[in-house]
């Protein structure tokens, strides 16, 4: 789960890193790959190599993503009519719509060539969102969407539009609270996990808060959300110490307006790309100079990767399953949509395998992070996974160690691992052996 | 791997040796449980628990139901059970139609019920509520799980416990040791040249970084897990979802489907013998704001179908009959309904304990339901109670190594 994060204890330097004075840092190489692995999927193939800064402008410049925005959302996700008969027929519709989504978010991802496609992924990890409850691909679609629009826009934005997405009400039984009968659960969890975090509210926010919530409906056949005065309760709510007649955005404002909000995101933000140990308070504070009053998601990221943290040895991350994957892809130029569905079916049980499929995080807290993911079961399906996607790509020139590390885009092997290597020939097992070694499934 | 003894795989255990050389055990700390091993072998009659955590907090009170109390009645009009629908316990407490199976249990005196499960100061958020539960300390945050720590005292060797569940439950996560979790398909590594080449992955590479070191010792555990468990996993298990509208209403706040799968994959394990002192398994789908009660009925009828055929398995064999089961979640729910017809979050709720060696009954005293704190139950025996007993008389740790500054413990929860 997130919310209990492993002691990272004592940190070892990485052994290809350089001193310069008395600071450490990776190589400006490692820094880019880092830049790549942290703000995107990884290096893509055939890439020309860039140097630090034209890197953080093609990923967090003000060019639009026209790779991935070529590939076409799917069509089609309106949930099937009620057939009581027929339940058989009913879950393969629906099984059917969410593989769509799912197999065209990952061609999205593989195919990315700025930060967008990665941080409206960190976004759904944020405002974690299950389509199991949901069970609308329409509205899981919109979501996401949603969160593509304001990936690397205005955090307050994303916020109010989160509140009242029809994909988070449903999740957080937002239909079913209205005036007169309040459903605390959304409130809640828009308080504790999207904007502030725990031990910054009282119980008082939460009950007051349901209130300012009320109203909202859902639409029929996969419409949006819409609000109905007659269920909104337009007393006076007192909520953040603040009293007045709130309504849904009035919360949030509420809610992003607080102090502690500003170090909430961000934190959540360098927890994901950066290193699971906080920024130092001097960090902190240059961050919210450049997050802002405008609340600017890209502004804070470009002063993150910026920092020296970010060059630090130590600012290591357990890739996600997902990142994984998808890194591995791109390495491997396959794009999932046009696998044949046999091929699909496995990568896809090979994520659920691993512990992580998109439109699926297991709980409103979102994915678990570092050796969460280092678990014996997922260590079986990463090797399978590896080895059945490298037998699909055309490697007949990768016939070394060195070939596989260029490929994978990796700063070198250890010891250990060119040990490892040195014991399979074929390039697909050179490859799969490669894409599990620890130099590749940790972001170093 | 058949019968597999304790002795037999410590003797044989040279990787899991390097393996806790690896976590930062000193190697005459590892020689010496080997050794001692040899020397005075555990008994074969190691008892071994199985921990079954419910996911979004489960409505104590609609699960053991005190049905006859006016103000039970008035505080939950539209979810409340009548007194003839619920299966009499006594005391004025009756379990949920959906626990039919539980009931047949608790009359042969092997379900055990703590009532008024909690712990002072109840938190009300699902993530931070069940990190209070699986680190068993709910004043401040600390980084290891309960059974985590158990590991750690006990000689760091992740085959002592054993997750059946993706990812690692914060439970059974210790400073230097992590349980191994199976996947419901079981575990099987290529062999020739593959096999090999990623065996050799698991080395520890030196100067590598904290989490690189990680990945490698994960390698080097799997290949020692599979050695020992794989084979005592049967391959296939994995079956689609049922996932309806019904079963999913409260799947907000997580956890596992399949509890049946996952118990079955346990019970071979505990017959096959091997050296694992203790499981976790999980079912999500509690957190009921809404249309509580055919949800929660439903999950429960879910819960009481895997568990049920699971007790009559294990009554059949010996370990079985060593084997405890504690069922709990991270807390009840609030005593009045909501306006959707379900429940919000709340505080303490009934912890179940079951088995052969358990004292059936009720243990601790049922909450107040006019004596409430803001709107919720008040409870009466603190959670760290019943993981002391278990750690003591299942686990034979000496609970203060588990849970630091807590002294309670249940008397006679256990035989």
């Amino acid at each position: 789960m997130g919310w209990l994060k492993i002691d990272p204890g004592s940190w070892s330097r990485a052994d290809r890193a350089e001193t310069i004075g008395d600071m450490t840092e990776i190589s400006e190489q490692a820094a880019v790959r880092r830049l790549n692995d942290r703000l995107g999927f990884g290096p893509a193939p055939g890439e020309p190599a860039l140097g630090f800064e034209e890197t953080v402008r093609r990923l967090l410049g003000p060019a639009a993503d026209a790779a991935a925005a070529a590939i076409a959302p799917p069509t089609g996700l309106a949930p099937p009519p009620r057939d009581k008969e027929n339940k058989k027929a009913d879950r393969q519709t629906r099984t059917a719509q969410e593989r769509k989504l799912t197999v065209w978010w990952l061609d999205r991802m593989v195919a990315g060539r700025t930060a967008s496609e990665r941080l409206t992924w960190f976004w759904h990890g944020h405002f974690a969102t299950s389509n199991q409850k949901v069970r609308n691909a329409a509205w899981m679609l919109a979501q996401n969407q949603t969160q593509r629009q304001h990936a690397l826009g205005r955090f307050g934005d994303l916020a109010t539009a989160m509140i009242v997405d029809s994909a988070t009400i449903r999740w957080l039984d937002g239909q079913r609270n209205r005036k007169g009968s309040p459903n605390e659960n959304l409130a809640r969890e828009f308080l504790e996990l999207f904007t502030l975090g725990i031990g910054h509210y009282a119980e008082k926010d939460v009950a007051e808060g349901a209130r300012c919530l009320t109203g909202w409906v859902l639409g029929k056949d996969g419409k949006p959300a819409t609000f109905r005065r007659q269920r909104f309760d337009s007393g006076t709510k007192t909520v953040l110490g603040r009293s007045g007649n709130f309504d849904a955005k009035g919360y949030a404002g509420l809610a992003l307006a607080r102090p502690e909000s500003a170090p909430f995101v961000i934190g959540r933000l360098w927890f994901r790309l950066v290193s699971a140990t906080p920024p130092d308070a001097a960090t902190l504070a240059r961050l919210q100079t450049a997050y802002g009053a405008e609340r600017n998601v890209k502004s804070l990221l470009t002063a993150m990767v910026g920092e020296a943290a970010f060059r630090d040895p130590a600012s290591a991350l357990v890739k996600q399953p997902v990142e994984w994957a998808v890194g591995l892809l791109r390495a491997l130029r396959l794009t999932p949509g046009k696998l044949e569905q046999q091929e699909q079916t496995k990568l896809l049980a090979g994520l659920r395998g691993m512990g992580q499929l998109s439109f699926r995080p297991p709980s409103v807290g979102g994915w678990p992070s570092g050796a969460s993911w280092l678990t014996t079961s997922a260590g079986v399906t990463r090797l399978q996974l590896a080895q059945h996607l490298a037998g699909l790509s055309d490697l007949g020139a990768i016939k070394s160690a060195d070939a596989a590390a260029d490929l994978l885009g990796v700063d070198g092997w250890s010891a250990r691992t060119k040990a490892a290597l040195a014991q399979v020939k074929a390039p697909a097992q050179l490859v799969a052996i490669a894409a599990c070694a620890p130099e590749y499934v940790v972001s170093g | 791997m058949d019968n597999l003894t304790r002795r037999r795989f410590l003797t044989l255990s040279g990787v899991t040796a390097a393996g806790a050389l690896a976590a930062g055990a000193t190697q005459v700390h590892w020689s010496d449980l080997l050794a001692a091993a040899v020397d005075d072998p555990l008994p074969s009659d190691d008892s071994v628990l199985v921990v079954i955590t419910l996911y979004g907090g489960n409505d104590g009170l609609n699960t053991v139901v005190p049905a006859a109390d006016p103000a039970y009645q008035k505080a939950r009009p539209e979810l409340a059970y009548q007194p003839d629908e619920v299966l009499d316990l006594g005391d004025g407490l009756g379990l949920n139609p959906g626990l039919k199976g539980l009931k047949g249990l608790w009359d042969d005196k092997k379900l055990a019920i703590v009532r008024g499960v909690g712990y002072p100061e109840p938190d009300r958020s699902h993530f931070r509520s069940m990190a209070i539960w699986q680190t068993a300390a709910p004043k401040s945050p600390i980084p290891t799980g309960w059974l985590g720590r158990w590991l750690d005292a006990t000689g760091a060797d992740p085959l002592r416990a054993v997750s059946v569940e993706p990812t690692l439950p914060p439970l059974l996560a210790g400073a230097t040791t992590a349980a191994a979790s199976l996947p419901l398909r079981g575990l099987a590594l290529p062999k020739g040249a593959v096999g090999t080449a990623y065996a050799a992955l698991g080395k520890a590479s030196p100067g590598e970084g904290l989490w690189q070191a990680k990945a490698a010792k994960s390698v080097l555990d799997l290949q020692e897990v599979t050695r020992v468990l794989g084979t005592a996993v049967k391959t296939g298990r994995e079956r689609a979802e049922d996932e309806d509208e019904q079963r999913t209403q409260g799947a907000s706040a997580g956890g596992a489907s399949q509890l049946g799968a996952q118990l079955e994959l346990i019970a071979g394990l505990i017959e096959a013998g091997v050296p694992t002192r203790a499981y976790s398994a999980s079912l999500g789908g509690f957190d009921t704001h809404a249309d509580e009660r055919g949800t929660q009925q439903r999950l429960l009828t879910e819960l009481d179908t895997a568990l049920t055929p699971f007790a009559q398995r294990l009554a059949k064999t010996d370990r079985g009959k060593n084997t405890v089961v504690l069922v709990y979640s991270e807390f009840g729910r609030r005593v009045e309904a909501n306006g959707s017809d379900g429940t919000d979050h709340g505080t303490a709720g009934p912890v179940f304990v079951l088995g052969d060696k358990v004292s059936g009954g009720f243990h601790g005293e049922q909450p107040s339901l006019t004596e409430l704190s803001n709107g919720d139950l008040v409870a009466g025996t603190d959670f760290r109670d019943v993981y002391a007993a278990v750690l003591q008389q299942v686990l034979g740790t000496d609970p203060g190594k588990v849970l630091a500054g807590h002294n309670g413990m249940i008397d006679g929860l256990l035989v």
